[in-house]
């Protein structure tokens, strides 16, 4: 079976500041990592690789430099890693990216499963996972947190709901979203990391994926972005004196009155 | 030009403004001319605005014929609900976008599916839709995301809303990217505020990202419907005035059009009732200050005592104490109760993006030093288990219990 991941290069931190005097994010010193959610589903993708068999494929769409994170993909066990790359790509909204992302599995060709991790750290709109699915046609199941059973064809997963968990069956090729609950990721082997420092990574262009350019981009970008403001810092209020009793006592007069209007 | 945003060299006289009024940074002086990397750049446009000098310009894309858009009429609700009962986040949905409709002098519709849920339809009148498109199906009976979205679809193509929102919850989430995609629409996730632009009367989508610690204001200038999923807990839900009157309109829906390739085999409900962070009023959140999984039963009885729901933070769900569902913060779930005590939580900035926007914050922590007392309403420096029982004692004594 063919496991293509989909994964994002995020900055490390989202402790982003912006600087008042000069309205900028403050990147400085910050470093960029793959997106913590897609680094289970690299795992989970190679665990089923070990399982039944098969391949995995990174595939990340971004400038030259998220090349970076396919190289940690294979690290982890990944075969492979292909740079989705083109400056058409820029100002691309979950619309675009989703949409981008599809032309190049259509590329691919012959995945069996697609996995995304829920969302993104920096934009979290966990959009674009099933976004892939609507492009391509394709099954979801979102928020799993449970591979059950992997067969030709056929796939059954649990999925993480508010009120409880569900398990859905689906036909194969289709797309999942992963939850941190699947699995504990594996640090990179040495083996991995000389792999991933050999790995030739192809970079496909839009004309490579043969994408239709008014769907890139800014072009094919629905939404627009006007305005990113720091929202206003939360003050640290009031530190109760005294012994424990006596801040118990206290605490209960001031939240007494809101306590009983939340469960009225 | 096949760059979407470019400097014009012989207008660019070297000046920075447009460095200054990048937010990304994406702009550096190479000599005496402005050179913007397209790699960090959004084309967010606040550097067009600034130059004085008209040395930048971005790719514009065509405006959309004024009368397509026009076409597009009321603001359309999602009404989510769960074994017929319809979920409190549709109310607040409806009391928003009562206010937008409104302001767009449109009507409020909401659009519920669901099997034998004919009933709920009055709730929603009386909640402030002055309609409802109803589709009741067996096959609709809980959440599947392909007849979901197909229905959907089918109801926005055949009668083109203006603004369609939803939960940003897990079945809103999954559901509406689906549709957006199809319908071609612009989606912004995750709102925390919503309001209409009284001059294009677009819809301004407010946003965090990066965990809390940044604001967007988002718009879809060119695209109709103007579609969001909407946080829980953050608009106000509305009131219900049981002699509202709306119209219940029944759709039919092709028999087809409800298919699902997925099959539901299996659901366990979480045996905890109070598991619905999401939902919660109050949170009792406990970390690695409590030391030892058995002490989560203390922080669970002062839980029950004051109606609240159990989370924890991360590094209490790694050791184990808890299962993840419980897990408030970056990876786990992002809530905005009335209160939220946090006991024995260091306030990792990964836990504050999952709790900082809960209207009273207690913490209860040994280290003085703790993050989490710079965003604390009330602090109690101590041992959480020391405290704990305390408190469970006097605010059952205070609410009778």
């Amino acid at each position: 079976m063919h496991f293509v991941v989909c994964i994002k290069q995020v900055p490390e931190t989202t402790d982003v500041k912006i600087n008042p005097e000069t309205n900028t994010l403050i990147r400085d010193g910050v470093a960029s990592v793959v997106n913590p959610f897609d680094v289970y589903a690299i795992e989970e993708a190679v665990r089923l690789k070990e399982r039944v068999g098969g391949k995995v494929t990174a595939v990340t769409m971004g400038p030259p430099q998220a090349e970076a994170v396919l190289r940690e993909a294979i690290a982890m066990g990944a075969d492979a890693g292909i740079l989705i790359s083109d400056r058409a790509f820029a100002g691309s909204d979950t619309w675009a990216t989703s949409y981008t992302l599809s032309a190049a599995l259509r590329k691919i060709g012959d995945y069996s499963l697609i996995l995304c991790g829920k969302q993104a750290s920096d934009g979290d709109t966990a959009q674009v996972g099933p976004g892939i699915a609507t492009h391509l046609n394709l099954p979801q199941i979102t928020y799993v947190r449970k591979i059950e059973e992997i067969a030709e064809g056929r796939i059954v997963a649990e999925r993480l709901l508010e009120n409880g968990c569900e398990s859905i069956e689906s036909p194969l090729p289709c797309v999942l979203t992963v939850v941190k609950e699947i699995n504990e990721p594996r640090l990179p082997s040495l083996k991995g990391k000389m792999a991933a420092r050999k790995a030739a990574i192809p970079t496909w262009t839009a004309a490579d994926i043969e994408a239709d350019r008014k769907k890139l981009g800014l072009d094919g970008s629905p939404t627009k972005v006007v305005k990113i403001f720091t929202p206003p810092a939360r003050e640290g209020g009031e530190v109760l004196q005294g012994e424990p009793h006596e801040c118990a006592r206290r605490l209960v007069e001031l939240l007494k009155e809101t306590i009983i209007a939340a469960n009225a | 030009m096949s760059d979407p945003i470019w400097v014009l060299s012989d207008k660019c006289v070297g000046c920075k403004l447009c460095v200054k009024a990048c937010p990304f940074g994406a702009i550096e002086m190479e000599g005496r001319l402005a050179r913007i990397d397209l790699a960090k750049c959004t084309l967010c446009g606040a550097c067009v605005a600034a130059c004085r000098f008209e040395a930048i310009e971005m790719k514009q894309k065509a405006a959309a014929d004024a009368s397509d858009l026009a076409a597009y009429k009321d603001v359309w609700v999602f009404a989510e609900q769960t074994d017929g009962h319809v979920e409190s986040i549709t109310y607040e949905l409806l009391g928003e976008g009562r206010k937008l409709a409104d302001d767009l002098g449109m009507k409020l519709c909401a659009v519920l599916l669901g099997s034998q849920v004919q009933e709920q339809a009055r709730k929603l009148i009386e909640r402030g839709a002055d309609y409802v498109h109803l589709v009741d199906r067996p096959e609709l009976a809980y959440f599947q995301d392909e007849p979901y979205a197909a229905v959907l679809i089918d109801l926005i193509r055949r009668h083109k809303p203006n603004v369609v929102l939803s939960g940003a919850t897990t079945i809103g989430r999954s559901l509406v990217a689906r549709v957006a995609v199809s319908v071609n629409a612009g989606l912004t996730a995750d709102c925390t505020g919503l309001a209409i632009d009284p001059e294009t009367k677009n819809l301004l989508q407010t946003r965090p990202a990066f965990g809390g610690n940044i604001m967007a204001t988002i718009i879809t200038p060119n695209h109709r419907p103007q579609m969001a999923t909407v946080r829980h807990k953050v608009m106000k839900e509305a009131v219900a005035d049981p002699a509202r009157q709306g119209q219940v309109l029944v759709e039919a829906i092709a028999g087809q059009i409800l298919k699902s390739r997925t099959r539901r085999t299996a659901f366990v409900r979480e045996k905890e009732s109070t598991v619905n962070l999401a939902e919660a009023n109050i949170i009792v959140s406990g970390g690695r200050g409590l030391q030892k999984p058995e002490n989560f039963e203390i922080l669970r009885e002062f839980a029950e005592v004051v109606g609240a729901g159990v989370g924890a933070s991360r590094a209490a769900v790694d050791a184990n104490w808890i299962p993840y569902s419980h897990q408030v913060g970056q990876t786990g779930k992002t809530v905005c109760p009335k209160i939220y005590f946090a006991c024995g939580i260091s306030g990792q900035i990964q836990h504050l993006a999952g709790m900082s926007s809960a209207e009273i914050i207690v913490a209860i922590n040994r280290d003085p030093d703790a993050p989490i007392f710079n965003i604390a309403t009330y602090g109690i420096v101590g041992n959480a288990l020391e405290i704990l029982p305390l408190l469970t004692s006097e605010f059952r004594k205070a609410l009778g219990k």
